[in-house]
């Protein structure tokens, strides 16, 4: 039981991450690309129908972590507490900038919400980076399963660590480029004419970065934590995700020029990467810097067995149902965006 | 880490009382945008679906501000609170994950649906979808409502050795008892709110003779439902809530009560300042018998006062449970005046030109909300000192290695972001008040979001 919750809520992660990555990554080539306002309206309107949708998740996922892993999510929660109160304001600030923008037509106004948009996803990406960073090095945890760490204390990722230090700052960095990767081909995808080639060539660009971070957080995380050693060792068949994160990365250079295929690669990228961390983790959900002992394991940190049987029930109707709608949502705001055609609802 | 506790205290209220002033005019004006819909539906008139839209231009900017602040409410469980989540997340955890799965999911969808879709959806379509982010929204209502509920009153659950709480029946925490009437009073106050908001800018057209013809639909609607609803918050919801306080809470009843001492035939006051010190009331004015009347229906049952219980067993702010109780009924008391008056009027067809009447509507605009939040306070100070009533205390809940530093950094911070963000919200409903429902050219700036 606790196996099948450890997949689902890793799921929901994950679908987060593809959905709500192409947001952020379009609030950080927002700028780069757009040159005048039309074509930040546009960019703004490839994610404005979604973006709150694709949030969804990560509140979805939030609760299900709670019911499913309720030591880890009391653990996790109030340990990573500094880092996840300023997420909370930067999804405040992002969420604003994309609603109050459109509402008052006076370009002072306008550039401010951009430079917002701009800065809450940028730092949404490094931070969420750097929190999957955390959970790979381990945390202080103590007998009780509670840690508590700073936002930074010397840089270095061992001895009493702080939330950034090298190494998690690496892994935040890299969720940058991947996910400013991800949001180019999104825009690219979304839209047409000059700011679909500037997007394209954006992210021929990044696609190195990308490369040479996923080569630099692989060699780092594997010297760093000896327990993904062994879950890959114990288990070969798991070599399967990253083979198919780094099939995926070669697919999005060379399908740039198909943009569907190039961001569908993307997705798959990112799949494989998060797969490839749960499936190291497992089956710790949280590893212990100080003493392996004190892990947070799938086993240690699950509800009881009854909510958890009944929980299988209600989550798989209501992800149908959510698929559902979400399949409704993305084939109404199909197709491209572009500046004549009629998005207008009434 | 005591010093900590009453940030982390200040943090949850602060935070969930901003929030909650969102969610109150969504939930309530989802039912109102129904109900235009549906007029616009079955009178084939173009009038009810401008009007319509105009509400959802305020709709979305309520729930924007809505959402961001919510997401915030989930997660301060672990941040602030991760003793408590980790002994009783295995059952709350349910419900908070079935808000995400079932009413999110839902409501996000049909209203990006319903804000950008009108004109592919059709009439029935649109319609539907104004219907779906209804049940959305009022799905989630239900889901927080059952934890509060469970925190409340705990039922359906086993407790292990080590202190952790386990789901013992998936129905029983789903319908508990205490669920079942402390969600339609908490609905039913979202929708007074939807009401008042509705009726007070329906009654600033009609005195400013702008779009007057919108302002007297916006009074008829809101007037309507609100006489009901208003009606409804006392008896049989409100009633039965506090019949359920002095089951299950008697303390907390003698504390919303203001009565020290136990009585036979106790009176009921409707003002006076309690006296913990003293323990007693001071300048009261009293209904002689009628708290015992109110809670046994007996003129001279015996009610228990705050002497009946052990000291540490009294809410640790009597004065705010106290006075927040009495707001919530006078107000609640008010509004079944007002609407009472304002549905006598709009019946003899007199409300549009009677001025009085509709400035005093007009300026009730804020206390539904006062209302709403002093409910809460009712509910949520009055569990003191219990975190889970009777089984987790209040102090053993919080996060033992947040220190009150990080909480006050934290704390002040959201009072910054906030204030901001009240400051816009505000900015941003004026202009569409100011603009008003005939302007249809807005619409293509809200959707080139």
């Amino acid at each position: 039981m606790g196996a099948i919750w450890f997949c689902l809520t890793a799921l929901m992660l994950t679908v987060y991450v593809v959905l709500d990555g192409f947001d952020l990554g379009a609030g950080i080539v927002y700028l780069l690309v757009a040159r005048n306002e039309e074509e930040r309206r546009l960019v703004s309107r490839t994610v404005g129908p979604v973006w709150d949708a694709n949030e969804v998740w990560l509140l979805a996922a939030g609760g299900t972590l709670y019911f499913a892993f309720p030591a880890l999510y009391a653990a996790s929660f109030s340990g990573f507490y500094l880092p996840l109160m300023i997420v909370l304001w930067l999804l405040i600030l992002r969420g604003i900038s994309l609603e109050f923008r459109s509402h008052v037509a006076v370009p002072m106004w306008e550039s401010f919400w951009d430079a917002i948009f701009f800065v809450a996803s940028l730092l949404l990406a490094v931070f969420y980076g750097a929190a999957l960073g955390n959970v790979v090095r381990g945390v202080p945890l103590n007998a009780h399963g509670q840690f508590f760490e700073a936002l930074w204390t010397n840089f270095r990722p061992n001895g009493e660590t702080g939330i950034l230090d090298w190494y998690t700052i690496l892994a935040g960095v890299t969720a940058l480029v991947a996910l400013t990767l991800h949001g180019a081909l999104w825009v690219a995808l979304k839209t047409e004419g000059a700011l679909h080639q500037r997007a394209r060539k954006l992210a021929a660009v990044l696609w190195w970065a990308v490369a040479l971070f996923t080569i630099l957080i692989t060699w780092a995380s594997f010297s760093l934590q000896p327990h993904l050693y062994a879950s890959f060792a114990a288990r070969p068949w798991g070599y399967i995700f990253p083979a198919i994160a780094v099939a995926a990365l070669v697919a999005a250079i060379v399908f740039l020029k198909n943009e569907s295929r190039a961001f569908y690669s993307s997705c798959i990228y990112l799949v494989g990467m998060l797969a490839s961390v749960a499936f190291g983790l497992y089956p710790d959900v949280l590893p212990a810097s100080t003493n392996a002992a004190l892990s947070l394991t799938v086993e240690n940190a699950k509800a009881a067995d009854y909510g958890l049987k009944i929980g299988l029930v209600w989550w798989t109707i209501g992800i149908i149902l959510a698929t559902i709608y979400f399949v409704m949502v993305y084939r109404r705001f199909a197709g491209k965006v572009s500046a004549s055609s009629d998005e207008h609802g009434y | 880490m005591q010093s900590a506790l009453i940030v982390d205290r200040l943090h949850f209220a602060f935070t969930v009382t901003f929030h909650y002033i969102f969610p109150q005019i969504t939930m309530g004006l989802a039912l109102l945008i129904v109900v235009l819909k549906t007029m616009a539906l079955r009178s084939g008139n173009e009038h009810y679906n401008r009007a319509a839209r105009f509400w959802a231009k305020i709709f979305g900017i309520n729930f924007a501000v809505g959402v961001v602040t919510g997401i915030p409410m989930e997660f301060q469980f672990g941040t602030n609170w991760s003793a408590f989540s980790q002994a009783a997340g295995g059952v709350i955890g349910q419900t908070l994950a079935m808000e995400g799965v079932f009413s999110f999911f839902l409501e996000s969808s049909f209203l990006g649906l319903f804000l950008f879709g009108e004109k592919r959806l059709g009439r029935i379509g649109h319609w539907f979808s104004a219907v779906m982010v209804f049940v959305g929204s009022w799905l989630s209502g239900y889901f927080i409502v059952a934890t509060d509920a469970w925190m409340q009153h705990p039922v359906a659950y086993s407790l292990s050795t080590n202190g952790i709480f386990g789901l013992q029946s998936f129905w029983g925490l789903l319908l508990n008892p205490w669920t079942l009437w402390q969600y339609p009073h908490t609905m039913i106050g979202a929708l007074q709110t939807g009401c008042f908001v509705m009726a007070a800018i329906g009654a600033f057209y009609v005195l400013a003779k702008r779009h007057e013809d919108y302002g007297r639909t916006f009074l008829r609607v809101a007037v309507t439902v609100g006489i009901l609803a208003a009606i409804l918050q006392l008896y049989p919801t409100g009633d039965a809530q506090g019949v359920m306080i002095a089951r299950y809470q008697p303390v907390t009843l003698a504390a919303m009560e203001g009565l020290f001492h136990s009585e036979k035939g106790a009176p009921l006051a409707i003002l006076g300042q309690p006296d913990v010190a003293k323990q007693r009331l001071d300048n009261p004015l009293v209904i002689p018998r009628g708290l015992s009347f109110l809670t046994y229906r007996a003129w001279t049952a015996e009610v228990k006062g705050l002497d009946q219980f052990p000291r540490d067993a009294w809410p640790d702010q009597i004065e705010l449970v106290y006075f927040s109780y009495h707001i919530m009924v006078g107000l609640g008391t008010i509004f079944i005046t007002i609407f009472v008056i304002a549905a006598f009027l709009l019946w003899r067809g007199a409300l549009y030109r009677s001025r009085a009447m509709l400035w005093i509507i007009m300026l009730a605009l804020p206390f539904p909300f006062i209302a709403n939040t002093a409910g809460w306070i009712t509910a949520e100070v009055g569990r003191q000192p219990w975190l889970i009533y009777g089984m987790l205390r209040t102090s053993a809940g919080a996060s033992p290695l947040v220190s009150a530093g990080s909480a006050w950094f934290t704390l002040i911070g959201f009072m910054g972001l906030y204030t901001v963000l009240g400051i816009l919200y505000l900015f941003l409903v004026y202009r569409e008040i100011e603009r008003g429902p005939e302007v249809e050219a807005v619409a293509s700036a809200v959707l080139a979001r």
